[in-house]
């Protein structure tokens, strides 16, 4: 019944939960008049680094670096003198004495957001990237590093790119030996190719540029490192990446999942994070999933449920758990390790970006039916319930998952309805976003079946059944499809299903006829099915032309349309002028070929619907020749 | 004089255990080159070495090396007995340094060749002399030499740890210790290798 929601990750122009700062930074107020003695002390040494020659230069440019270029007055003061373009100037010639000198204080300087926009509008990074031709170690590195910190914004990773830099940048991954030993200078250098390298990838472009530089297997050789200083920016840019699907692959194929397993117990925290993100992101597909689980990676992400200090650990974590929880071999793994009874006490006090992944993994671990009792026993039902009155749409959409897989147990669903929560849920069909009102419409279904005088307890939402009729008229496929599924449910119930023919239900589904989506077919024939069982719907469905579309799903591929047509056809034979449409549409011969079904619930409407059929042309025949 | 065979095999072998960076052939070739130089030297010193305007011309077209007071000092180090001509042996083992030294041996060199007077100490005034034509732009109201006086003032400011006013080797290796490109700061006196 449940449909596989949405992934988290859409792909934007760029990606990842990192902020990016693409607006124009804060100007200071211009003609302030109180100047640091910083300024004072930095023009004196501007002076030499304008006006000297290199050794003067680089006397004053060494002395430079004792201010503290990490506070904002120094960096700014260098901007204001002017030093800023002498800097970048001194970059542009061929003394690699003085370009080292203003890379280490440019490096420094650039972590201020002012600073970096102006030197990329200096056009210090296309000199930069012509540096990375070097054959000075050194200078190389540094370059790369500063470069790391200018593109920090959407602009300087364009000109990165557009100036050969990422091709410049992923050749410093290339190096002489990386074996288990790895000579120090190479993984230097390295590092700070991937320093700069995921600070570019943060551009959809740019991903794909590393690609096509053949940065994949590079990327693939330095994970097999041991240092975390150059394993942290090469797991950071892979799992930056790994919201494209060609990097996922190649992650899977190259072997990188064992590695990045291996790294998750690592006593750095970030690597943990980064290789966390990577494994959230790359489970998306199921071959990965069942790699994490082979490489004995599920134990480790349980374990580190532990850490509940460092939330972006935390956020990663239980991300990865949610996906991997998609598969089923997984979810039976993790019940070994009690993880849904941890993931309970997840449920409060945590930060949002935590709690999504939480409740979504809940919502996957419900299909065992195991830990559906698991949650109900471990208390996790009324804050679940709790999170309905939430107003994150992503967090809804997950709540709405997980309080529905755990409605599939009746007494969970008491649980749930003496918490009010299926009032809840019924009030966030009316929400805006279509994803919550999907989400919601599917949780409803097991609601209803499960729940107590199911019938009863619908009818008590004042305007509910108006409600989700209306939703028939949605443009959102799969708010749709979960509606047509909850509607198939209610319509069980003989009153609710008179009320709501008043409200025109029977109008609205065979508008939604004329589809070839599959999913749509199936729970929209089930639905009509089961509105055919009040007054006169089944002529009506007739007379709003809903019968022709239905013999078309016939010729579907998929069993569950025909078992779903079959049963709205069944039920519309009952109508002689539907038996007209149906025979002309030629559903005998398809149906005829469902009666040897294996599908007790197909074999036995297709029989029933052939005879109807039948009948009626034998009534015709004797009319006709008396 | 030339040298017979014998006593030559003898040199290049001593001159390979004592100029610890070069290797055999590499020291026979700069046996040879000095051959040359000396060819070319003036013949006072009866052959066994070249001069001081040898000297600065080699180091000249060899390394690019065109100031004046450093290329005198560099004479000057080269030159141990101070005979005003360099034998084959100084040759060898000065370039063993120039070109391939360690940093502990370059910081010697360097800080040698600052030291104008060589009396263990770098000066304000030996500064002020190293330092006198760096400044390419003057700003217009500024005396010349106020210029360079406040360019040693800094100079001294960031090398001098024991703040006794002037260098001494320890205050020089350590401020290059932490910052290599302080090598050459009061000017090259090292080949530039592009």
């Amino acid at each position: 019944i449940f449909s596989k929601a949405s992934s988290s990750l859409e792909d934007l122009g760029e990606s990842s939960s990192e902020t990016d700062e693409d607006e124009q930074p804060l100007h200071r107020q211009e003609g302030s008049t109180d100047l640091t003695p910083e300024y004072w002390g930095i023009q004196k040494l501007a002076k030499y680094v304008k006006g000297g020659d290199p050794t003067a230069t680089l006397i004053a440019l060494c002395s430079m670096r004792d201010f503290n270029l990490s506070q904002e007055a120094c960096q700014l003061a260098i901007k204001d003198t002017g030093c800023l373009e002498v800097l970048i100037n001194l970059l542009d010639t061929e003394e690699i004495k003085c370009q080292t000198g203003s890379l280490k204080i440019l490096k420094e300087i650039s972590q201020n957001i002012l600073i970096r926009h102006a030197i990329a509008d200096l056009g210090g990074l296309e000199i930069m990237v012509k540096i990375l031709d070097s054959p000075d170690s050194d200078l190389k590195c540094l370059a790369a590093e500063t470069i790391a910190n200018v593109a920090r914004f959407k602009r300087a990773r364009k000109t990165v790119r557009q100036h050969g830099g990422i091709k410049r940048l992923v050749e410093l991954l290339e190096s002489i030996s990386v074996g288990s030993s790895c000579p120090a200078k190479d993984t230097e250098t390295a590092r700070c190719g991937a320093l700069a390298l995921w600070s570019c990838s943060k551009s959809t472009k740019n991903k794909k540029a590393i690609r096509k530089a053949g940065g994949i297997p590079l990327l693939a050789r330095w994970l097999k490192c041991s240092h975390s200083n150059i394993l942290i920016p090469i797991v950071g840019t892979l799992q930056e990446c790994a919201s494209e699907p060609s990097y996922r692959l190649a992650i899977r194929t190259e072997g990188m999942i064992e590695n990045l397993v291996k790294n998750l117990s690592s006593e750095h925290e970030e690597l943990q994070t980064h290789c966390a993100s990577a494994i959230f992101k790359c489970a998306e597909d199921e071959e990965t999933r069942d790699l994490v689980r082979k490489h004995e990676g599920l134990q480790p992400l349980s374990v580190l449920l532990g850490n509940t200090e460092n939330k972006q650990l935390l956020a990663a974590v239980t991300g990865a758990i949610w996906k991997c929880a998609i598969s089923r071999e997984n979810v039976l793994k993790f019940q070994e390790y009690k993880t849904v009874e941890t993931l309970v006490t997840l449920l409060t006090d945590q930060p949002e970006e935590v709690l999504i992944n939480v409740i979504g993994a809940l919502g996957e671990c419900c299909q065992e039916q195991e830990n559906r009792g698991t949650i109900r026993r471990s208390g996790g039902i009324a804050p679940l319930v709790k999170l309905l009155t939430a107003t994150n749409c992503a967090l809804l959409v997950n709540v709405n998952k997980a309080v529905g897989g755990c409605a599939m147990e009746p007494e969970n669903m008491a649980i749930i309805d003496s918490l009010d929560g299926v009032r809840l849920l019924w009030s966030l069909l009316k929400n805006p976003n279509p994803d919550v009102q999907a989400s919601a419409a599917w949780a409803l279904c097991p609601c209803v079946e499960n729940a107590k005088n199911s019938g009863e307890m619908v009818r008590s939402f004042v305007g509910g059944l108006e409600l989700i009729v209306n939703l028939l008229k949605s443009k959102d496929k799969e708010v749709l499809t979960s509606v047509c599924a909850a509607i198939a449910n209610i319509a069980k119930d003989q009153e609710n299903l008179a009320v709501m023919t008043d409200h025109g239900v029977v109008p609205l589904l065979s508008k939604l006829a004329n589809t070839n989506n599959n999913r749509l077919r199936r729970h929209l024939a089930e639905a009509i099915a089961h509105c055919c069982m009040w007054g006169s719907n089944r002529v009506a469905f007739g007379e709003t032309k809903a019968v022709a579309p239905l013999a078309r799903y016939l010729k579907a591929k998929d069993p569950l349309v025909h078992r779903a047509t079959a049963l709205a056809l069944y039920q519309l034979s009952e109508d002689p002028n539907n038996c007209v449409i149906m025979h002309e549409n030629g559903v005998v011969k398809l149906l005829l070929a469902m009666v040897g079904s294996t599908d007790d619930a197909l074999q036995e409407a297709a029989a029933g619907c052939i005879a109807n059929i039948r009948r009626l042309a034998l009534a015709t025949e004797k009319a006709k020749y008396g | 004089a030339a040298m017979s065979r014998k006593a030559r095999k003898l040199l290049l072998d001593s001159l390979t255990r004592s100029a610890k960076h070069f290797n055999r052939s590499e020291v026979e070739c700069l046996v040879n080159l000095f051959d040359t130089l000396v060819a070319r030297a003036r013949s006072d010193f009866a052959g066994a070495g070249f001069d001081r305007t040898v000297f600065r011309d080699t180091l000249y077209s060899a390394f690019g090396m065109t100031d004046d007071v450093v290329l005198d000092r560099v004479f000057s180090i080269f030159d141990r007995e101070n005979k005003g001509c360099i034998t084959v042996v100084e040759w060898v083992e000065g370039l063993a340094v120039l070109l391939r030294g360690t940093l502990e041996e370059k910081m010697k060199y360097c800080f040698t060749v600052y030291d104008l007077n060589g009396d263990g100490y770098i000066s304000k005034e030996e500064m002020f002399q190293m330092l006198k034509n760096s400044l390419l732009i003057q700003p217009a109201d500024e005396e010349p030499d106020e210029g360079i006086k406040d360019l040693v003032e800094i100079a001294l400011k960031k090398m001098d740890h024991d703040h006794d006013g002037k260098l001494s080797f320890t205050d020089f290796e350590k401020a290059v210790r932490d910052e290599n490109l302080l090598l050459e700061a009061f000017g090259p006196c090292l080949p530039d290798i592009k």
